[in-house]
Protein backbone atom coordinates (compact mmCIF):
# COMPACT_ATOMS: atom_id res chain seq x y z
CA UNK A 1 0.00 0.00 0.00
CA UNK A 2 1.40 3.38 -1.11
CA UNK A 3 1.39 5.89 1.86
CA UNK A 4 -0.34 8.92 1.74
CA UNK A 5 1.18 12.03 0.20
CA UNK A 6 1.07 15.09 2.42
CA UNK A 7 -1.91 16.46 0.14
CA UNK A 8 -4.45 13.79 1.46
CA UNK A 9 -2.80 14.19 4.57
CA UNK A 10 -3.88 17.76 4.74
CA UNK A 11 -6.74 17.15 3.53
CA UNK A 12 -8.25 14.43 5.84
CA UNK A 13 -6.96 16.32 9.15
CA UNK A 14 -8.87 19.42 8.08
CA UNK A 15 -12.04 17.44 7.50
CA UNK A 16 -11.58 16.00 11.25
CA UNK A 17 -11.08 19.44 12.28
CA UNK A 18 -14.36 20.30 10.92
CA UNK A 19 -16.01 17.52 11.86
CA UNK A 20 -14.88 18.03 15.33
CA UNK A 21 -14.86 22.11 16.00
CA UNK A 22 -18.78 22.25 16.92
CA UNK A 23 -18.63 19.41 19.59
CA UNK A 24 -15.24 20.85 21.32
CA UNK A 25 -16.29 24.31 20.85
CA UNK A 26 -20.15 23.43 22.91
CA UNK A 27 -17.42 21.62 25.45
CA UNK A 28 -14.87 24.40 25.51
CA UNK A 29 -18.00 26.93 26.45
CA UNK A 30 -19.15 24.98 29.25
CA UNK A 31 -16.79 25.55 30.97
CA UNK A 32 -16.91 29.67 30.86
CA UNK A 33 -18.24 31.90 33.54
CA UNK A 34 -19.27 34.74 30.75
CA UNK A 35 -22.79 34.07 29.91
CA UNK A 36 -22.57 33.54 25.79
CA UNK A 37 -20.55 31.07 23.37
CA UNK A 38 -18.26 34.61 21.97
CA UNK A 39 -15.70 35.52 24.81
CA UNK A 40 -14.34 33.04 27.52
CA UNK A 41 -13.58 34.48 31.00
CA UNK A 42 -12.41 31.95 33.30
CA UNK A 43 -13.04 28.77 34.45
CA UNK A 44 -16.02 27.72 35.97
CA UNK A 45 -18.10 24.36 36.66
CA UNK A 46 -21.33 26.49 37.71
CA UNK A 47 -23.04 25.25 34.25
CA UNK A 48 -22.17 21.28 35.20
CA UNK A 49 -23.65 22.44 38.99
CA UNK A 50 -26.83 23.70 37.60
CA UNK A 51 -27.58 20.66 34.92
CA UNK A 52 -27.49 18.51 37.93
CA UNK A 53 -29.54 21.11 39.98
CA UNK A 54 -32.09 21.31 37.35
CA UNK A 55 -34.79 18.57 38.69
CA UNK A 56 -36.77 18.96 35.38
CA UNK A 57 -33.78 18.49 33.12
CA UNK A 58 -32.66 15.69 34.95
CA UNK A 59 -36.50 14.00 34.77
CA UNK A 60 -35.64 14.57 31.15
CA UNK A 61 -32.97 13.16 30.83
CA UNK A 62 -34.59 9.72 32.61
CA UNK A 63 -36.88 9.51 30.31
CA UNK A 64 -34.88 9.69 27.45
CA UNK A 65 -32.79 7.23 28.85
CA UNK A 66 -35.65 5.34 29.92
CA UNK A 67 -37.48 5.35 26.39
CA UNK A 68 -34.05 4.36 24.80
CA UNK A 69 -33.39 0.87 26.52
CA UNK A 70 -37.36 -0.12 26.90
CA UNK A 71 -37.62 0.62 22.85
CA UNK A 72 -34.32 -0.80 22.42
CA UNK A 73 -35.23 -3.96 24.56
CA UNK A 74 -38.76 -4.40 22.83
CA UNK A 75 -37.54 -3.41 18.85
CA UNK A 76 -34.20 -6.10 19.17
CA UNK A 77 -36.74 -8.84 20.53
CA UNK A 78 -39.30 -8.18 17.92
CA UNK A 79 -36.69 -7.13 14.79
CA UNK A 80 -34.87 -10.72 15.62
CA UNK A 81 -38.71 -12.39 15.51
CA UNK A 82 -38.54 -10.70 12.17
CA UNK A 83 -35.67 -11.42 10.78
CA UNK A 84 -36.00 -14.96 11.50
CA UNK A 85 -39.44 -15.08 10.01
CA UNK A 86 -37.68 -13.61 6.83
CA UNK A 87 -34.71 -16.10 6.82
CA UNK A 88 -37.26 -19.05 6.73
CA UNK A 89 -39.64 -17.47 4.07
CA UNK A 90 -39.33 -20.36 1.55
CA UNK A 91 -40.89 -17.66 -1.31
CA UNK A 92 -38.25 -15.58 -2.87
CA UNK A 93 -40.41 -12.61 -3.92
CA UNK A 94 -42.40 -12.50 -1.15
CA UNK A 95 -39.18 -12.48 0.72
CA UNK A 96 -38.09 -9.48 -0.86
CA UNK A 97 -41.55 -7.59 -0.78
CA UNK A 98 -41.44 -7.95 2.91
CA UNK A 99 -37.73 -6.57 3.30
CA UNK A 100 -38.55 -3.60 0.85
CA UNK A 101 -41.35 -2.75 3.62
CA UNK A 102 -39.09 -3.37 6.23
CA UNK A 103 -36.84 -0.44 4.78
CA UNK A 104 -39.48 1.73 3.89
CA UNK A 105 -39.08 3.24 8.03
CA UNK A 106 -35.52 3.04 7.04
CA UNK A 107 -35.66 5.36 4.01
CA UNK A 108 -38.53 7.43 4.90
CA UNK A 109 -37.78 10.84 6.45
CA UNK A 110 -38.54 11.24 10.00
CA UNK A 111 -41.00 14.05 9.40
CA UNK A 112 -43.31 11.75 7.68
CA UNK A 113 -42.88 9.08 9.95
CA UNK A 114 -43.82 11.43 12.80
CA UNK A 115 -46.92 13.00 10.95
CA UNK A 116 -48.01 9.28 10.01
CA UNK A 117 -47.53 8.26 13.48
CA UNK A 118 -49.38 11.07 15.19
CA UNK A 119 -52.65 10.50 12.86
CA UNK A 120 -52.25 7.09 13.79
CA UNK A 121 -52.13 7.54 17.18
CA UNK A 122 -54.89 10.04 17.32
CA UNK A 123 -57.46 7.57 15.50
CA UNK A 124 -56.81 4.94 17.84
CA UNK A 125 -56.78 6.86 20.37
CA UNK A 126 -53.23 6.48 22.08
CA UNK A 127 -52.40 9.56 24.77
CA UNK A 128 -49.71 11.32 23.61
CA UNK A 129 -46.90 11.60 25.87
CA UNK A 130 -44.38 8.73 27.07
CA UNK A 131 -46.28 5.55 25.45
CA UNK A 132 -46.56 7.42 22.40
CA UNK A 133 -42.94 8.30 22.33
CA UNK A 134 -42.42 4.90 23.48
CA UNK A 135 -44.27 2.81 20.45
CA UNK A 136 -43.11 4.91 18.11
CA UNK A 137 -39.21 4.47 19.05
CA UNK A 138 -40.05 0.90 18.73
CA UNK A 139 -41.55 0.99 15.51
CA UNK A 140 -38.86 2.81 13.72
CA UNK A 141 -36.10 0.93 15.35
CA UNK A 142 -37.22 -2.50 14.61
CA UNK A 143 -36.30 -2.55 10.81
CA UNK A 144 -33.02 -0.98 12.09
CA UNK A 145 -32.57 -4.33 14.00
CA UNK A 146 -33.76 -6.70 11.48
CA UNK A 147 -31.02 -5.01 9.20
CA UNK A 148 -28.24 -5.83 11.81
CA UNK A 149 -29.67 -9.44 12.12
CA UNK A 150 -30.77 -11.01 8.56
CA UNK A 151 -27.11 -11.26 7.78
CA UNK A 152 -26.25 -12.64 10.14
CA UNK A 153 -28.92 -15.39 9.67
CA UNK A 154 -28.15 -15.74 6.04
CA UNK A 155 -23.90 -16.53 6.58
CA UNK A 156 -25.34 -19.12 8.81
CA UNK A 157 -24.43 -22.41 7.29
CA UNK A 158 -27.70 -24.46 6.58
CA UNK A 159 -25.97 -27.48 7.46
CA UNK A 160 -25.48 -26.21 11.59
CA UNK A 161 -29.20 -27.23 11.73
CA UNK A 162 -29.43 -29.91 10.08
CA UNK A 163 -26.45 -31.69 11.90
CA UNK A 164 -28.58 -30.18 15.18
CA UNK A 165 -31.73 -31.73 14.30
CA UNK A 166 -29.84 -34.90 13.06
CA UNK A 167 -28.56 -35.00 16.77
CA UNK A 168 -32.68 -35.22 17.74
CA UNK A 169 -32.89 -31.43 18.79
CA UNK A 170 -36.34 -29.98 19.13
CA UNK A 171 -37.19 -26.92 17.12
CA UNK A 172 -36.78 -25.08 19.99
CA UNK A 173 -33.52 -26.17 20.80
CA UNK A 174 -32.27 -25.42 17.77
CA UNK A 175 -33.47 -21.88 17.83
CA UNK A 176 -32.45 -20.86 21.58
CA UNK A 177 -29.20 -23.59 21.19
CA UNK A 178 -28.01 -23.17 17.74
CA UNK A 179 -29.50 -20.08 15.92
CA UNK A 180 -29.75 -17.59 18.86
CA UNK A 181 -26.30 -17.88 19.90
CA UNK A 182 -25.05 -18.05 16.27
CA UNK A 183 -26.71 -14.27 15.78
CA UNK A 184 -25.54 -12.97 18.58
CA UNK A 185 -23.51 -10.63 17.34
CA UNK A 186 -25.89 -8.96 14.91
CA UNK A 187 -28.57 -8.72 17.86
CA UNK A 188 -26.30 -6.87 19.91
CA UNK A 189 -25.18 -4.47 17.22
CA UNK A 190 -29.02 -3.66 16.61
CA UNK A 191 -29.49 -3.17 20.13
CA UNK A 192 -26.60 -0.55 20.25
CA UNK A 193 -28.14 1.25 17.12
CA UNK A 194 -31.73 1.06 18.47
CA UNK A 195 -30.18 2.51 21.28
CA UNK A 196 -28.66 5.28 19.81
CA UNK A 197 -31.12 5.89 16.82
CA UNK A 198 -33.77 6.09 20.14
CA UNK A 199 -31.51 9.00 22.46
CA UNK A 200 -30.90 10.43 19.05
CA UNK A 201 -34.45 10.85 17.64
CA UNK A 202 -35.74 14.52 17.32
CA UNK A 203 -38.35 14.68 14.34
CA UNK A 204 -39.97 11.69 14.98
CA UNK A 205 -40.69 12.50 19.18
CA UNK A 206 -41.15 16.47 18.25
CA UNK A 207 -44.56 15.11 16.45
CA UNK A 208 -45.69 12.70 18.54
CA UNK A 209 -44.89 14.12 22.08
CA UNK A 210 -47.60 16.14 23.10
CA UNK A 211 -47.50 18.32 26.14
CA UNK A 212 -45.81 17.53 29.66
CA UNK A 213 -43.52 14.72 27.92
CA UNK A 214 -40.14 15.37 26.27
CA UNK A 215 -37.19 14.28 25.69
CA UNK A 216 -33.71 15.56 26.16
CA UNK A 217 -33.50 16.31 21.65
CA UNK A 218 -37.44 18.17 22.23
CA UNK A 219 -35.82 19.71 24.95
CA UNK A 220 -32.69 21.45 23.62
CA UNK A 221 -34.39 22.33 20.47
CA UNK A 222 -37.13 24.29 22.58
CA UNK A 223 -34.16 26.14 24.76
CA UNK A 224 -31.96 26.34 21.40
CA UNK A 225 -34.95 28.67 20.08
CA UNK A 226 -34.78 30.47 23.04
CA UNK A 227 -31.45 31.16 22.61
CA UNK A 228 -28.11 30.64 23.88
CA UNK A 229 -27.99 29.23 27.41
CA UNK A 230 -24.75 27.96 28.68
CA UNK A 231 -26.59 24.69 30.90
CA UNK A 232 -26.84 22.98 27.15
CA UNK A 233 -22.90 23.26 26.71
CA UNK A 234 -22.54 21.52 29.93
CA UNK A 235 -25.08 19.31 28.96
CA UNK A 236 -23.57 18.65 25.52
CA UNK A 237 -20.03 17.68 27.66
CA UNK A 238 -21.33 15.29 29.62
CA UNK A 239 -23.58 13.65 26.51
CA UNK A 240 -20.14 13.36 24.39
CA UNK A 241 -18.50 11.72 27.26
CA UNK A 242 -21.48 9.05 27.11
CA UNK A 243 -21.09 8.61 23.75
CA UNK A 244 -17.23 8.39 23.68
CA UNK A 245 -18.31 5.33 26.41
CA UNK A 246 -21.12 4.18 24.38
CA UNK A 247 -19.27 3.54 21.13
CA UNK A 248 -16.07 2.22 22.69
CA UNK A 249 -18.17 -0.41 24.14
CA UNK A 250 -20.02 -1.04 20.31
CA UNK A 251 -16.22 -1.09 19.81
CA UNK A 252 -15.38 -3.63 21.85
CA UNK A 253 -18.39 -5.87 20.94
CA UNK A 254 -18.18 -5.26 17.50
CA UNK A 255 -14.57 -6.38 17.80
CA UNK A 256 -14.91 -9.62 19.84
CA UNK A 257 -17.77 -10.50 17.31
CA UNK A 258 -15.70 -10.27 14.72
CA UNK A 259 -16.67 -12.56 11.98
CA UNK A 260 -14.72 -13.01 8.62
CA UNK A 261 -17.51 -10.95 6.85
CA UNK A 262 -17.68 -8.04 9.74
CA UNK A 263 -20.36 -6.25 10.86
CA UNK A 264 -21.64 -3.37 8.86
CA UNK A 265 -23.31 -0.55 10.42
CA UNK B 1 -39.64 -27.24 9.16
CA UNK B 2 -41.28 -28.28 6.29
CA UNK B 3 -44.81 -28.96 7.28
CA UNK B 4 -46.53 -26.11 9.77
CA UNK B 5 -44.18 -25.20 12.56
CA UNK B 6 -46.13 -23.33 15.54
CA UNK B 7 -43.04 -21.72 16.47
CA UNK B 8 -42.53 -19.85 13.59
CA UNK B 9 -45.86 -18.74 13.71
CA UNK B 10 -45.40 -17.32 17.16
CA UNK B 11 -42.48 -15.12 16.15
CA UNK B 12 -43.99 -14.22 12.80
CA UNK B 13 -47.17 -12.40 14.70
CA UNK B 14 -45.56 -9.55 16.54
CA UNK B 15 -43.41 -8.75 13.16
CA UNK B 16 -46.28 -8.78 10.88
CA UNK B 17 -48.19 -7.26 13.20
CA UNK B 18 -45.52 -3.97 13.01
CA UNK B 19 -45.56 -4.18 9.27
CA UNK B 20 -49.27 -3.51 9.45
CA UNK B 21 -49.32 -0.83 11.42
CA UNK B 22 -46.42 1.09 11.45
CA UNK B 23 -45.68 0.23 8.11
CA UNK B 24 -48.27 -0.03 5.80
CA UNK B 25 -51.38 1.60 8.02
CA UNK B 26 -49.53 5.12 8.36
CA UNK B 27 -48.51 5.37 4.56
CA UNK B 28 -52.51 4.66 4.56
CA UNK B 29 -53.67 7.22 7.20
CA UNK B 30 -51.42 10.06 5.17
CA UNK B 31 -53.52 8.97 1.92
CA UNK B 32 -56.42 9.17 3.36
CA UNK B 33 -56.08 12.35 4.70
CA UNK B 34 -54.96 14.50 1.97
CA UNK B 35 -58.23 14.34 1.02
CA UNK B 36 -59.90 16.56 3.38
CA UNK B 37 -59.87 19.74 4.33
CA UNK B 38 -59.54 21.71 7.60
CA UNK B 39 -63.19 21.47 8.54
CA UNK B 40 -63.68 17.75 7.45
CA UNK B 41 -64.89 17.25 3.80
CA UNK B 42 -64.01 15.23 1.60
CA UNK B 43 -62.16 17.44 -1.29
CA UNK B 44 -59.17 17.14 -3.71
CA UNK B 45 -58.39 21.22 -3.03
CA UNK B 46 -55.32 20.40 -1.23
CA UNK B 47 -54.22 18.61 -4.09
CA UNK B 48 -55.22 21.80 -6.05
CA UNK B 49 -53.73 24.14 -3.91
CA UNK B 50 -50.30 22.04 -3.86
CA UNK B 51 -50.12 22.78 -7.56
CA UNK B 52 -50.54 26.67 -6.75
CA UNK B 53 -47.86 28.24 -7.14
CA UNK B 54 -46.35 28.71 -3.59
CA UNK B 55 -46.12 25.05 -3.04
CA UNK B 56 -45.04 24.40 -6.51
CA UNK B 57 -42.08 26.98 -6.02
CA UNK B 58 -41.42 25.94 -2.31
CA UNK B 59 -41.18 21.93 -3.98
CA UNK B 60 -38.84 23.45 -6.29
CA UNK B 61 -36.24 25.43 -3.31
CA UNK B 62 -36.54 22.49 -1.45
CA UNK B 63 -35.57 20.05 -4.09
CA UNK B 64 -32.73 22.82 -5.12
CA UNK B 65 -31.43 22.50 -1.33
CA UNK B 66 -31.14 18.87 -1.36
CA UNK B 67 -29.51 19.16 -4.57
CA UNK B 68 -26.98 21.46 -3.44
CA UNK B 69 -26.25 19.66 0.15
CA UNK B 70 -26.35 16.57 -1.34
CA UNK B 71 -23.67 17.77 -4.43
CA UNK B 72 -21.36 19.50 -1.60
CA UNK B 73 -21.84 16.26 0.93
CA UNK B 74 -20.34 14.07 -1.83
CA UNK B 75 -17.72 16.58 -3.07
CA UNK B 76 -16.45 16.64 0.66
CA UNK B 77 -16.84 12.64 1.12
CA UNK B 78 -15.39 11.37 -1.87
CA UNK B 79 -11.76 12.41 -1.65
CA UNK B 80 -12.18 11.65 2.21
CA UNK B 81 -13.37 7.90 1.89
CA UNK B 82 -10.84 7.20 -0.54
CA UNK B 83 -8.00 8.68 1.55
CA UNK B 84 -9.12 7.02 4.69
CA UNK B 85 -9.18 3.55 3.01
CA UNK B 86 -5.21 4.41 2.50
CA UNK B 87 -4.17 4.80 5.99
CA UNK B 88 -3.16 2.38 8.35
CA UNK B 89 -5.68 1.58 10.98
CA UNK B 90 -8.44 2.35 8.57
CA UNK B 91 -11.31 1.11 10.82
CA UNK B 92 -10.39 3.10 13.38
CA UNK B 93 -10.46 6.40 11.28
CA UNK B 94 -13.53 5.57 10.01
CA UNK B 95 -14.81 4.97 14.07
CA UNK B 96 -13.58 8.34 14.29
CA UNK B 97 -15.33 9.88 11.13
CA UNK B 98 -18.37 8.05 12.56
CA UNK B 99 -18.62 9.36 16.13
CA UNK B 100 -19.81 13.12 15.46
CA UNK B 101 -22.51 11.51 13.62
CA UNK B 102 -23.37 9.66 17.06
CA UNK B 103 -23.54 13.41 18.47
CA UNK B 104 -26.95 14.88 18.90
CA UNK B 105 -27.76 16.45 16.45
CA UNK B 106 -29.64 19.24 17.56
CA UNK B 107 -26.64 19.97 19.88
CA UNK B 108 -23.85 19.92 16.95
CA UNK B 109 -26.66 22.64 15.28
CA UNK B 110 -27.14 24.23 18.43
CA UNK B 111 -22.84 24.67 18.52
CA UNK B 112 -22.96 26.07 15.03
CA UNK B 113 -25.52 29.14 16.25
CA UNK B 114 -22.36 30.29 18.18
CA UNK B 115 -19.84 29.36 15.77
CA UNK B 116 -21.73 31.51 13.29
CA UNK B 117 -22.96 34.57 15.35
CA UNK B 118 -22.39 37.98 15.40
CA UNK B 119 -19.84 37.59 17.91
CA UNK B 120 -18.63 33.99 17.04
CA UNK B 121 -15.15 32.86 16.18
CA UNK B 122 -15.61 32.63 12.68
CA UNK B 123 -16.90 36.18 12.58
CA UNK B 124 -13.71 37.28 14.59
CA UNK B 125 -12.04 35.63 11.89
CA UNK B 126 -13.21 37.33 9.03
CA UNK B 127 -12.57 40.34 11.22
CA UNK B 128 -8.66 39.76 12.00
CA UNK B 129 -8.43 38.75 8.05
CA UNK B 130 -9.94 41.72 7.27
CA UNK B 131 -12.83 40.92 5.91
CA UNK B 132 -15.44 42.43 8.77
CA UNK B 133 -17.92 40.25 10.01
CA UNK B 134 -20.83 39.01 8.30
CA UNK B 135 -24.01 38.47 9.19
CA UNK B 136 -23.50 34.33 8.46
CA UNK B 137 -26.26 33.08 10.37
CA UNK B 138 -30.16 33.01 8.83
CA UNK B 139 -28.20 32.76 5.47
CA UNK B 140 -28.63 29.97 2.68
CA UNK B 141 -25.20 29.39 3.03
CA UNK B 142 -25.41 28.70 6.78
CA UNK B 143 -28.42 26.54 6.26
CA UNK B 144 -26.17 24.33 3.16
CA UNK B 145 -23.03 24.32 5.48
CA UNK B 146 -24.27 22.97 8.91
CA UNK B 147 -26.57 20.39 6.68
CA UNK B 148 -23.79 19.69 4.60
CA UNK B 149 -21.99 18.86 7.90
CA UNK B 150 -24.57 16.78 9.30
CA UNK B 151 -24.56 14.67 6.62
CA UNK B 152 -21.18 13.71 5.68
CA UNK B 153 -20.49 10.81 8.13
CA UNK B 154 -23.81 9.69 6.60
CA UNK B 155 -22.16 9.98 2.91
CA UNK B 156 -18.59 8.78 3.96
CA UNK B 157 -19.54 5.47 4.96
CA UNK B 158 -20.88 3.38 2.33
CA UNK B 159 -18.42 4.99 -0.23
CA UNK B 160 -15.78 4.17 2.30
CA UNK B 161 -17.21 0.42 2.54
CA UNK B 162 -17.72 0.26 -1.53
CA UNK B 163 -13.87 1.67 -2.34
CA UNK B 164 -12.49 -0.77 0.39
CA UNK B 165 -14.47 -4.22 -1.32
CA UNK B 166 -12.24 -3.27 -4.23
CA UNK B 167 -9.50 -5.56 -4.93
CA UNK B 168 -6.18 -4.10 -5.12
CA UNK B 169 -4.71 -6.49 -7.53
CA UNK B 170 -7.50 -4.46 -9.88
CA UNK B 171 -5.71 -1.05 -9.43
CA UNK B 172 -1.91 -3.13 -10.26
CA UNK B 173 -3.48 -4.63 -13.23
CA UNK B 174 -4.54 -1.06 -14.55
CA UNK B 175 -1.48 0.18 -14.00
CA UNK B 176 0.59 -2.68 -15.79
CA UNK B 177 -1.63 -1.93 -18.92
CA UNK B 178 -0.84 1.57 -18.78
CA UNK B 179 -3.77 3.59 -17.71
CA UNK B 180 -2.52 6.71 -15.54
CA UNK B 181 -4.30 7.45 -12.21
CA UNK B 182 -7.02 9.40 -13.49
CA UNK B 183 -7.73 6.42 -16.08
CA UNK B 184 -7.43 4.17 -13.42
CA UNK B 185 -9.85 6.23 -11.28
CA UNK B 186 -12.51 6.78 -14.20
CA UNK B 187 -12.81 3.33 -15.46
CA UNK B 188 -11.84 1.10 -12.69
CA UNK B 189 -12.63 2.65 -9.14
CA UNK B 190 -15.23 4.66 -9.95
CA UNK B 191 -17.75 2.29 -11.74
CA UNK B 192 -16.61 0.13 -8.58
CA UNK B 193 -17.83 2.76 -6.44
CA UNK B 194 -20.86 3.52 -7.89
CA UNK B 195 -23.13 1.63 -5.49
CA UNK B 196 -21.73 3.29 -2.48
CA UNK B 197 -22.42 6.87 -4.05
CA UNK B 198 -25.76 5.67 -4.79
CA UNK B 199 -26.99 4.72 -1.08
CA UNK B 200 -24.71 7.99 0.06
CA UNK B 201 -26.90 10.09 -2.08
CA UNK B 202 -30.16 8.05 -1.08
CA UNK B 203 -29.49 8.82 2.85
CA UNK B 204 -28.67 12.52 2.22
CA UNK B 205 -31.30 13.62 0.07
CA UNK B 206 -34.15 12.03 1.00
CA UNK B 207 -33.17 13.21 4.77
CA UNK B 208 -32.64 17.10 3.05
CA UNK B 209 -35.56 17.16 1.29
CA UNK B 210 -37.40 17.20 4.56
CA UNK B 211 -34.97 18.78 7.15
CA UNK B 212 -36.75 21.20 9.36
CA UNK B 213 -34.99 22.04 12.59
CA UNK B 214 -31.91 23.56 10.61
CA UNK B 215 -34.50 25.69 8.54
CA UNK B 216 -35.83 27.33 11.93
CA UNK B 217 -32.80 27.13 14.12
CA UNK B 218 -30.11 28.28 11.46
CA UNK B 219 -31.90 29.35 8.39
CA UNK B 220 -34.28 31.38 10.56
CA UNK B 221 -37.34 30.65 8.48
CA UNK B 222 -35.84 31.98 5.52
CA UNK B 223 -35.86 28.61 4.18
CA UNK B 224 -38.66 26.19 3.47
CA UNK B 225 -38.23 22.67 2.47
CA UNK B 226 -40.79 20.17 2.47
CA UNK B 227 -40.09 18.98 5.67
CA UNK B 228 -40.75 22.87 7.11
CA UNK B 229 -43.70 23.11 5.26
CA UNK B 230 -45.22 19.57 6.64
CA UNK B 231 -44.18 20.16 10.34
CA UNK B 232 -45.90 23.55 9.99
CA UNK B 233 -48.82 22.45 8.54
CA UNK B 234 -49.03 19.83 11.53
CA UNK B 235 -47.97 21.47 14.72
CA UNK B 236 -48.30 24.97 13.65
CA UNK B 237 -51.76 25.38 11.76
CA UNK B 238 -52.85 22.10 12.84
CA UNK B 239 -54.09 22.05 9.05
CA UNK B 240 -53.63 17.83 8.75
CA UNK B 241 -54.79 17.52 5.49
CA UNK B 242 -52.71 19.62 3.42
CA UNK B 243 -50.05 18.34 5.80
CA UNK B 244 -50.78 14.89 4.61
CA UNK B 245 -50.60 16.22 0.71
CA UNK B 246 -47.09 17.91 0.80
CA UNK B 247 -46.07 14.19 2.88
CA UNK B 248 -47.97 11.87 -0.16
CA UNK B 249 -45.55 14.02 -2.32
CA UNK B 250 -42.90 13.51 -0.59
CA UNK B 251 -43.37 9.68 -0.45
CA UNK B 252 -43.67 9.80 -4.03
CA UNK B 253 -40.36 11.95 -4.48
CA UNK B 254 -38.64 9.23 -1.53
CA UNK B 255 -39.57 6.36 -3.75
CA UNK B 256 -38.71 7.75 -6.87
CA UNK B 257 -34.95 8.66 -5.63
CA UNK B 258 -34.89 5.32 -4.22
CA UNK B 259 -35.80 3.81 -7.35
CA UNK B 260 -33.33 5.86 -9.02
CA UNK B 261 -30.78 5.00 -6.58
CA UNK B 262 -31.07 1.41 -6.18
CA UNK B 263 -27.84 -0.46 -6.96
CA UNK B 264 -28.04 -3.93 -8.23
CA UNK B 265 -27.24 -5.68 -4.43
CA UNK B 266 -30.01 -3.79 -3.46
CA UNK B 267 -30.43 -3.48 0.52
CA UNK B 268 -30.28 -0.45 2.59
CA UNK B 269 -28.19 0.11 5.26
CA UNK B 270 -28.12 2.73 6.81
Amino acid sequence: MKKLGILPKVYLAAVFVILYAPIFYLIYYSFNSGDGMSNFESFTLDHYQAVFQDTRLLIIVLNTVIIALLSALLSTTIGVMGALTIYFMKNKSARQAVLSLNNILIVSPDVIIGASFLILFTLIGVKLGFASVLISHIAFSIPIVVIMVLPKLLEMSTTLIDAARDLGASRKDILTRVILPYIKPGIFAGFFLALTYSLDDFAVTFFVTGNGFSTLSVEIYSMARTGITLTINALSGLIFLLTIILVLGYYIIGNKAKSPQGVKK
Amino acid sequence: MRNKNPLRFIYATPYAAWLLLFVLAPIAVIVYYSFFDLSGHLTLANYRNFFSSIYFKLTMSSFWYAFLITFFALLISYPTAYFLTKTKHKQLWLLLIIIPSWINLLLKTYAFIGLMGIYGPINAFLETVGIGSQQILFTDFSFVFVSVYIFIPFMILPIFNSLDKINPTLLDASKDLGANAWVTFKRVIWPMTTDGVKSGIQVVFIPALSLFMITRLIAGNKVITLGTAIEQQFLVTQNWGMGSTIAVFLIIFMFLIMVLTSGKKGGIIK
